[in-house]
Order: structure tokens, then C-alpha cells, then sequence
């Protein structure tokens, strides 16, 4: 992911509130920006983490796979 | 005479059993503490005291047709608010859900949990949709800490520390999806068990995060722990990441000792970002239980970024229709965080579910060389209730965000924690997670048990101020 992955994160969540269709103007908007800015942040750490083309999300999570039914 | 709302569950199941008091009588003495003080401390939204009652008095005239009773014998018992109680609306915390009709049966614990011949007393304050680690509630106002009522109880299940601390009730239930049983029985003083992801059915709860939401029991002491979920544990068809086998019951192993039991400290990540007396607390459990090795956790700010991900975008996810038709009823504080969970790219989610197993794997590879690891369940002691940041390693932090930056990483691989309370030097309790492998809540407990032994973890039902 890029540097600063949300150059401007208040436009970003106008138009994706309105492509939702949620209610940004009943909501604090600004808070809302930060919250969608601080996960791309954090989001930057493992997007670009390495992992093999095979790696796939478990459909349903199982600590211990053994045991799930 | 003892005060039956000061001892733990195994002493009045014991004391039920032979006969010293009657379930009826403890639960009197529940529904009368509950009376006093839940006005001062915001621990329980319902008491069901009719329900109590009559279920009391089933456990006696169980007893005098000399029937066997349950290993819960005469047990008082709350839940947290998300737990679906029969004749209740199950609010989850919220304004919203308090208009639902009331709950047509009992969530499965709750049920195990009287089949054990417990008692329920009511349900419990917790922050909004569990989205919280405060113990904050706009709508119920805040569940306080009964030992500096000035203080948060940790969130988000507040009443269920509350109410176990205080001695309103023995045994309280809460779910933990990224440290909500942990931070509160941390902050709080008790003993709280945050079992294997799937180990205990979450049937007839509301969700938060269905692949990371965990339930589990909080106490003041470990038997009490191993007594409730050898009595919750079992099959479940209703919740589908529950075990198909039941697990190994934990009472007979709580009080194995650790001979054997390679136990190590939590590196790394679980070494910065915490006021000294967390770290010293570790120290001294580390110390007492002579395990000298600290080891790198791997991939710990990862992991935790990437929990934060998918709870807010499965969590926005689940409340998007209440958020587009009845966002003004939302905590203002959760609100922004689930409509920003909406707004999050999908490739985003899918690549934390992806770390995520690979996460696993990794920590998988921890426990070839040790059985046990230590770590610290809060960055602090209790803030004040209305403090919005604390400084750690230098920086201003959100406390709301950041209470649970130690326990997030570890459910993220759904491992086994027992939260065992230790007290800071000015008195305040804290807490040390010790953690196991996937489905080995014995080796957790058999640890925490022998720091209980030792003198030091004590949980106490302090004076209310």
C-alpha cells in the first residue's frame, strides 16, 4: 500500500458513505474520516505482508481444526 | 455466620450441598446486596428475582428429596446483556435492541448453567454491541469499579465485572471478542477465563464479530472457572464454530501443578507500551512460578491491526440496516466506528482473514517449546471513568482504543487466557494473562491456580466505598 494510503480520507468517506447509502450527515463525519484514515494506516502493516498466492481465509475460523465439525 | 455474597461458587455449592444454607437463603442474600448497591455501581440493567426465587427454591426441595444436586448447587449467577434470557429483550448494550420482543428462550450457557442447578439473578450493564473497553454506556450510564467507584470497570463486560467483584453475584458471564472478558476482570480483580475460539457454544447471544466473538465465565477463583465451564462445555448444533466433541473436564486438572509445564514471558510486543507495574505484575507471576525464559512474540502489531479490521468491518457490517435507519439511537462513540467499518475496502478484510491463519501458524510454532506464556492484560490499572487518554511509552493514547492492545493479538489466534488478578502498589488491581495453546484451558488454569495457591493472584469482594 502506498505511504499515505488516504491522501484525503473526508472525500473518500463522503463518497463511500453515499455509494452505501448511509447516513453520513446524521453521524460526525470528522470522526467517522479519522476512523476510516487510522484502519488504512494500520491496514498498511499487512496488506503488503508476503504471503503465497495459496494462502486463503478459513470460511469458518477454527482454532483447533481437529476438533471442528 | 459467613456472608454468603464474599465466598466464592465452589464454597456455596459445597455449603448448599450439605446443607450449612439453603440456595434460597444465598440468593436473598444476593438479591439484597444487589438492592444496596447496584444503584451506586450500574452492574445489573435486569434482576430477576422472581425467576431467582423460584429457581432457589427448586434447588432446596431438590435437596430435601434427597436428590443429587447439580456442581452449581445454589450458585448465583448473572449474564451480560447480549445473552438472550427468556422473558427479556436481549439489548446488547443498546437503545435499539430494547425494543425487540422479549427472548423466547434461555442462550445455551445460561441454560447449562441452571441445568448445573445455578441461580440466575439478572442481566448485565455492557458497553454498546460489545463495541468497547471502558465499560462506558450512554444509555445505561457506566458500570463502576467496585474497588475506586471513581474508576472504569473495563469493557465491554462492565456489569459482569461489576458484579462479580462486588459480590452481587458469584459467577458472571461474559463474551470477549477482542479482550471483553479479560480488560474488565483485569481492572476489576478477578479471575476471568476467555476459553478456545469454539470451545463454548454462543447459541441465543447477539454477536458482535462472529468470527472472533468468544464467551466465557469470570470469578473469584480459578475452581470457580473450572466448575462453570465443565457445566457450559459440550455440542452444540446452534452455534456452528462449536466443538462437535465435548472437552475434557477442567476441575479434576486445576490442581495438577505446573511440574512439567514450560512456561515462558510473552516478549517483544507485550514488553512495551504499559506502565511498569503491568510489566512488574508479570515479573512477579514469572518470578513465583520460576519460569525465566522471555520469548519474541511474532507478529504481534500485525495481528492486532488486523483484528481491528475485521471487527469494524464485520461489526459495520452486522448493524448496517440499524445504521441506516436508526443511526441517532447509536452511542455516538460506536456509530462513527461502524459506519467507517462500512466503508473499508473488501480486499482489505480478506487479506487480515488470510494473515490471520497465517498468524496462527506462526504462533502454533510457539508452543513447541513451551506449554504456558505470561503476559500482561491491560496497559494499566483502571483509569477514571471519564479519562479519554493515558500516555504509554511517551505517547497520548485513546483509552477507549488502546485498553486492550495486549489482549487483542492473543483472541486473535483464539487461544486459551486465564486473567489472573494481582494488585499494583497503590492497590489498584491488574491482571496477567496466561496463555495457552488451542484447547488447553487446563495448562492455563493449572498455572493461574498455582499463582492462587502462592497468595499471588487473590481476588476479593472489596468495602464500596
Amino acid at each position: 500500500m502506498a505511504q499515505n494510503p488516504l491522501p484525503d480520507p473526508e472525500a473518500y468517506t463522503r463518497m463511500m458513505a453515499q455509494a452505501m447509502d448511509l447516513p453520513l450527515e446524521q453521524a460526525d463525519a470528522a470522526e467517522v474520516a479519522r476512523n476510516v484514515a487510522l484502519a488504512f494506516r494500520l491496514a498498511a502493516s499487512f496488506m503488503d505482508y508476503p504471503l503465497p498466492d495459496e494462502a486463503e481465509p478459513a470460511a469458518i475460523f477454527a482454532a483447533r481444526e481437529q476438533s471442528h465439525g | 455466620m459467613a456472608d454468603w455474597t464474599k465466598v466464592p461458587a465452589h464454597t456455596i455449592a459445597a455449603a448448599v450441598k450439605s446443607g450449612e444454607v439453603s440456595a434460597l437463603a444465598v440468593t436473598e442474600a444476593h438479591l439484597a446486596r444487589i438492592a444496596a448497591l447496584n444503584p451506586k455501581l450500574g452492574a445489573y440493567t435486569d434482576v430477576t428475582a422472581d425467576r431467582a426465587r423460584k429457581a432457589a427454591t427448586a434447588v432446596d426441595a431438590k435437596r430435601a428429596r434427597g436428590e443429587a444436586l447439580g456442581a452449581l448447587a445454589g450458585v448465583p449467577f448473572a449474564v451480560k446483556n447480549l445473552f438472550d434470557v427468556a422473558g427479556l429483550s436481549t439489548r446488547a448494550g443498546s437503545k435499539i435492541n430494547r425494543d425487540h420482543p422479549p427472548a423466547k428462550q434461555d442462550a445455551t450457557l445460561l441454560a447449562r448453567l441452571e441445568a448445573a442447578d445455578a441461580v440466575l439473578l439478572g442481566a448485565l450493564n455492557m458497553g454498546e454491541y460489545a463495541y468497547d473497553f471502558t465499560g462506558r454506556n450512554v444509555h445505561d450510564g457506566p458500570a463502576r469499579n467496585p474497588h475506586d467507584t471513581a474508576r472504569m470497570t473495563g469493557g465491554s463486560s462492565s456489569g459482569s465485572g461489576a458484579a462479580a467483584a462486588a459480590g452481587l453475584a458469584a459467577l458472571t458471564l461474559g463474551s470477549d471478542t477482542n479482550g471483553s472478558i479479560r480488560v474488565p476482570s483485569a481492572l476489576c480483580g478477578l479471575f476471568g477465563l476467555k476459553p478456545t475460539f469454539g470451545a463454548l457454544s454462543r447459541a441465543h447471544t447477539f454477536p458482535f464479530v462472529a468470527s472472533l466473538d468468544h464467551l466465557g465465565p469470570m470469578a473469584r477463583s480459578t475452581l470457580d472457572l473450572a466448575l462453570a465451564f465443565d457445566a457450559m462445555s459440550g455440542p452444540d448444533a446452534a452455534d456452528p464454530v462449536c466443538w462437535t466433541d465435548k472437552p475434557k473436564p477442567l476441575l479434576p486438572e486445576v490442581d495438577q501443578g505446573i511440574r512439567g509445564l514450560r512456561i515462558a514471558v510473552a516478549g517483544g510486543y507485550f514488553r512495551a507500551m504499559g506502565h511498569a507495574e503491568v510489566f512488574a505484575a508479570v515479573d512477579q507471576a514469572a518470578k513465583a512460578l520460576g519460569a525465566t525464559d522471555l520469548v519474541e512474540w511474532p507478529e504481534a502489531a500485525r495481528a492486532r491491526a488486523a483484528a481491528f479490521i475485521i471487527t469494524m468491518v464485520e461489526g459495520g457490517a452486522l448493524h448496517r440496516e440499524r445504521l441506516k435507519t436508526r443511526i441517532a439511537d447509536f452511542d455516538p462513540e460506536v456509530r462513527d466506528r461502524l459506519v467507517a467499518g462500512n466503508l473499508l475496502p473488501g480486499s482489505m478484510v480478506v487479506q487480515a482473514h488470510k494473515f490471520r491463519r497465517h498468524y496462527c501458524g506462526l504462533v502454533a510454532r510457539l508452543f513447541k517449546a513451551h506449554d504456558v506464556f505470561l503476559a500482561p492484560a491491560t496497559p494499566s490499572t483502571a483509569p477514571l471513568i471519564e479519562q479519554k487518554t493515558f500516555v504509554l511509552d511517551g505517547q497520548e493514547l485513546p483509552v477507549r482504543a488502546n485498553l486492550g492492545l495486549f489482549t487483542q493479538p492473543i483472541s486473535f489466534a483464539g487461544l486459551p487466557v486465564v486473567t489472573t488478578p494481582m494488585r499494583a502498589p497503590n492497590g489498584l488491581p491488574l491482571g496477567v494473562q496466561v496463555i495457552a495453546a488451542p484447547g488447553r484451558e487446563d495448562y492455563a488454569l493449572r498455572v493461574a491456580h498455582a499463582l492462587e495457591k502462592q497468595g499471588i493472584a487473590h481476588s476479593h469482594v472489596p468495602e464500596i466505598a
